[in-house]
């Protein structure tokens, strides 16, 4: 998911210039369409919202007023430090937490791995919300465990940073899982063959080897947190913080120029840590030279059975986390009926938009899963394989990279101000699916883009090379070669995409309209108007449907492994 | 593979399709409970089966706000159940359309703008109430709080929980009928000390009482309609109604200035004062609109109508801003700073 793809593009020899071909203007046209509707579905939108929070209410230019205005309301202003104190104590504790269990995972021969690597990928099939539901029901007022908290209220900074925890732990963990399971052996046994002692290997081999992988998961958890408002909406109680207060400037006071002005605060920091993880990715690229030996894990028991208690708690967390809310969920009336019953269920009778709002959500994450991969892969195949004109590919490139960039709940502002703007001709998307599904594809482009691209590399140059002499037309080797190779991939893309659909809140909740309620929305919805069982039903409705897709996604993916991959173990 | 790619563009034609075109839908504001949406909407479809109507719901400040954000452009075509307060500042901002229902001389004339003809008629009236979980009260040792002054005894610090005014009509209601009762100096004292027991303020007005009803929090200031929903649904609650009297809103139906459906939009007005919907009303609201139909609703408190202030509407919604604005800096602000 975080492959290292750096710029560097395969340019074509500069000194002999080629003849274009119609399938090179097909092509150069590609790309152009697709710059075109890159800019349209993410850089208009980024303006628009940047001259909105230089508007008066009539929309009159104020230069900062706005800005003055916010960083004088002292409650907007403590949300910053909020924020960061949350999104920084969240990435520490998941930083530690998850680097112990990557280590497990890759550099032992703990029993059950597979296992805790499956557990560990839990919180990815429910909305963020869901951790935060739970929490209510473990150490709210009427939690099961208030005691554990001795006294302190889990609403506020305590519920946000635990509940965070959990819904970003598998982000941090695949990140740490890639940099800790390639390392070259040859070191590990020079350290040996010297008698360094173990502490002082993990210090000076194993830890160094994996720091860009800690410094890009910390950044990603980092962003991840500060952007969400899901749960700092559930169980903030009296905490503000950025994300928030967004929401509340937006939707609950319809002063969308403030919003404008606090998501722009709310891009700095996000942006900030996109650049330097960038930074830290291009550093990463030479880590391993072609000669490096594989490192095989010896057993060690002592070790091995610490870390296999310690995953075993974590994992025994997760489990918990998603039970809970599961089991609440069948409580007729929590805490006073403990009887189990489907009342929760009835989302029909509740404020959230009923289980038309279930059947949207799977429709619109279908409708991603096919036009966003499509897309997405037609992008990298132009950014990787057209020939010459190398700054158009870079351009496609950059523009790809920036949704990346961008908070989901940014995404969601800009693009009320840009598509609800009376001038705009594409006004009539707005209040659409069509504008859920553009936003949503927008918003997960980069981490998609960069896989297709990571595949497409993987494929030799001289396929096109081969089919260009023998004067087969560009669109049959697409066809007959590219296509089929890259399918796991796109597979995997679509799948992607699928699974953030059904989950993702940020963006989508200021583009619904009463026709297009998303569930994970009815989610926040109806924690709003008190109803938190039938919130948590909601949200294991998207779990469940995730989890089943997945299954399907793996019998698929081994189906096809079997078909068009026999190229890669001959 | 041209098979799926036949399939990707059918898909995304069928999506460019999908954005739905009729002509006789009326898009119709609403803060009504949401539970209660589908039933007006069939009962009203079984007089006019040929008008579609598409609801906006949302919690009364939300749906004013929207409204008043809209107010250049605007998209709904009918506003049916919200608060008269705020649809008097719609009538002052002139984003209504006025229209004499028939059957409006049925009305209590309480129930109605006293223009002529009326820019909004009424349905109900919904009343605040304060929803005390009695089986936490005890838990704590709470006494059973019979005022509002009661409610500032630092023996309730931390276990009460009320509605932000900003997007909840009962809050704004409550914060109204506070600053006519106790008066601007009295009122804003009042709302001080209550700030110092607050645990949070929430979205929406139903959420306090929902949250009284898990026992979350033990006591919530909500509305009689919603404690006395919770209590059927099985929640141990009291609904106190306190002594020194409880400020309460209408639910009101207004047509927006604009609307392309006019005809339609006048159908669903002529509707929603009929004896019929009073009735649908009543089924929650102890208080309609269409006088003498109201049966006593089960396990709302008794002596509500000696309960309702002597609300004055004027006062809320001419304030109704500077209110809210004055709130947001004593207290979004405060909260913080805790």
């Amino acid at each position: 998911m975080n492959s290292a793809v750096s710029l560097s593009m395969s340019a074509a020899p500069p000194a002999q210039r080629i003849r274009l071909s119609l399938d090179d203007y097909a092509l150069r046209t590609g790309l152009i369409i697709l710059i075109i509707l890159l800019a349209i579905s993410v850089v208009f939108p980024l303006y628009s919202l940047l001259s909105k929070s230089l508007e008066d209410m009539d929309g009159k230019f104020v230069g900062l007023q706005n800005f003055r205005e916010y960083f004088e309301t002292p409650a907007l202003f403590t949300s910053i430090t909020n924020s960061l104190g949350v999104a920084s104590s969240v990435a520490l504790i998941v930083m530690v937490i998850a680097f112990v269990y990557a280590y497990a995972l890759t550099r032992t021969q703990m029993p059950l791995r597979w296992l805790f690597r499956g557990i560990a990928l839990i919180p990815i099939l429910a909305p963020s919300l869901l951790a935060a539901i739970s929490m209510i029901y473990w150490f709210g007022n009427q939690g099961v465990l208030k005691s554990w908290l001795a006294g302190a209220s889990v609403y506020g900074p305590i519920g946000i940073i635990i509940a965070s925890c959990f819904w970003v732990f598998p982000h941090a963990l695949m990140i740490l899982v890639t940099a800790l399971s390639t390392a070259d052996a040859r070191l590990y046994e020079a350290a040996e063959a010297l008698c360094t002692p173990k502490w002082r290997v993990f210090w000076t081999v194993t830890l160094p080897g994996a720091k860009y992988g800690i410094l890009s998961a910390g950044f990603i958890v980092f962003t991840l947190v500060i952007t969400d408002f899901g749960v700092p909406k559930v169980i903030g109680g009296r905490f503000n913080v950025l994300a928030t207060d967004v929401y509340k400037q937006v939707v609950g006071q319809q002063n969308f120029e403030m919003g404008a002005v606090v998501s722009l605060v709310l891009l700095l920091p996000a942006l900030l840590a996109f650049i330097a993880d960038r930074w830290v990715q291009r550093k990463q690229v030479a880590l391993l030279s072609a000669r490096a030996i594989p490192f095989q894990p010896k057993s060690e028991p002592l070790r091995d059975g610490l870390l296999f208690v310690f995953c075993a708690i974590v994992a025994v967390i997760l489990i918990a986390m998603l039970g809970m809310a599961a089991y609440a969920s069948f409580v007729t009336f929590w805490p006073y009926n403990l009887t189990l019953s489907l009342k929760n269920y009835n989302f029909d009778v509740m404020d959230g938009g009923g289980w038309e709002a279930y059947y949207n959500s799977i429709r619109m994450a279908i409708y991603c899963a096919i036009i966003g991969s499509g897309f997405i892969f037609f992008g990298s195949y132009l950014v990787e394989k057209a020939r010459g004109i190398t700054w158009l590919r870079t351009i496609l490139h950059l523009a790809a990279m920036l949704p990346l960039a961008v908070p989901g709940l940014v995404l969601g502002i800009a693009y009320i101000f840009f598509f609800n703007h009376p001038d705009n001709p594409l006004g009539f998307l707005y209040g659409s699916m069509g504008i859920l599904v553009i936003c949503t594809i927008v918003h997960f482009y980069t981490v998609s883009h960069l896989t297709c691209l990571t595949a497409l590399k993987q494929l030799d140059p001289e396929f096109e090379a081969v089919s260009l002499s023998l004067k087969t037309p560009v669109w049959r080797t697409f066809q007959k070669v590219t296509l089929p190779m890259c399918l796991p991939t796109l597979l995997d893309v679509a799948s992607y995409l699928f699974l953030n659909a059904m989950t993702t809140v940020s963006a989508v909740v200021f583009l619904y309209s009463p026709e297009t309620m998303l569930a994970s929305v009815a989610v926040l919805n109806m924690d709003d108007a008190g109803d938190i069982a039938p919130a948590a039903a909601m949200a294991l409705m998207i779990v469940y449907t995730s989890a089943i897709f997945r299954v399907f996604h793996a019998l698929l993916a081994r189906k096809l492994n079997r078909r068009t991959q026999v190229w890669r173990h001959k | 593979m041209t098979l799926l790619s036949r399939g990707v563009l059918g898909l995304a034609i069928g999506l460019l399709l999908a954005i739905p075109v009729s002509a006789e839908t009326l898009t119709v504001y609403t803060a009504v409970e949401a539970e209660d949406l589908k039933r007006y909407a069939s009962a009203f479809n079984e007089d006019h089966p040929n008008i579609k109507i598409r609801w906006v719901r949302d919690s009364t400040g939300i749906v004013t706000a929207k409204l008043l954000a809209e107010k250049n452009n605007p998209r709904a075509d009918v506003i049916w159940g919200l608060a008269a307060t705020s649809l008097m500042l719609l009538q002052s901002e002139g984003m209504l359309q006025s229209y004499a229902p028939k059957g409006l001389g049925k009305l209590d004339t309480k129930f109605r703008d006293s223009a002529n003809p009326p820019s909004w008629t009424g349905m109900d009236a919904w009343i605040a109430a304060v929803c005390v979980n009695t089986v936490e009260a005890k838990r704590y040792n709470l006494p059973t709080p019979t005022s509002w002054m009661d409610l500032t005894d630092p023996v309730y610090k931390g276990h009460l929980v009320m509605p932000n005014p900003n997007s909840s009509g009962t809050g704004f209601l409550d914060v109204s009928s506070w600053l006519q009762m106790y008066g601007e100096r009295g009122g804003w004292q009042f709302m001080d000390n209550l700030h110092e027991n607050i645990a949070w303020y929430t979205h929406s007005g139903s959420k306090p009482c929902k949250q009284a009803a898990r026992g979350e929090t033990p006591i919530g200031i909500s509305f009689a309609f919603r404690g006395a929903k919770s209590k059927a649904a099985g929640a141990p609650l009291d609904i106190i109604l306190p002594k020194e009297g409880v400020g309460w809103d209408m639910e009101a139906t207004a047509i927006m200035k604009g609307t392309k459906k006019l005809a339609a939009a006048q159908k669903l007005v002529d509707w929603s004062i009929t004896k019929k919907a009073n009735k649908l009303y009543n089924q929650g609201y102890a208080v309609v609109a269409y006088p003498g139909i109201a049966k006593p609703v089960k396990h709302f408190p008794t002596g509500i109508l000696d309960a309702m202030i002597d609300n004055d509407f004027e006062f809320a919604a001419v304030n109704r801003r500077s209110i809210l604005g004055q709130w947001q800096k004593r207290y979004d602000a405060k909260s913080e700073a805790k």
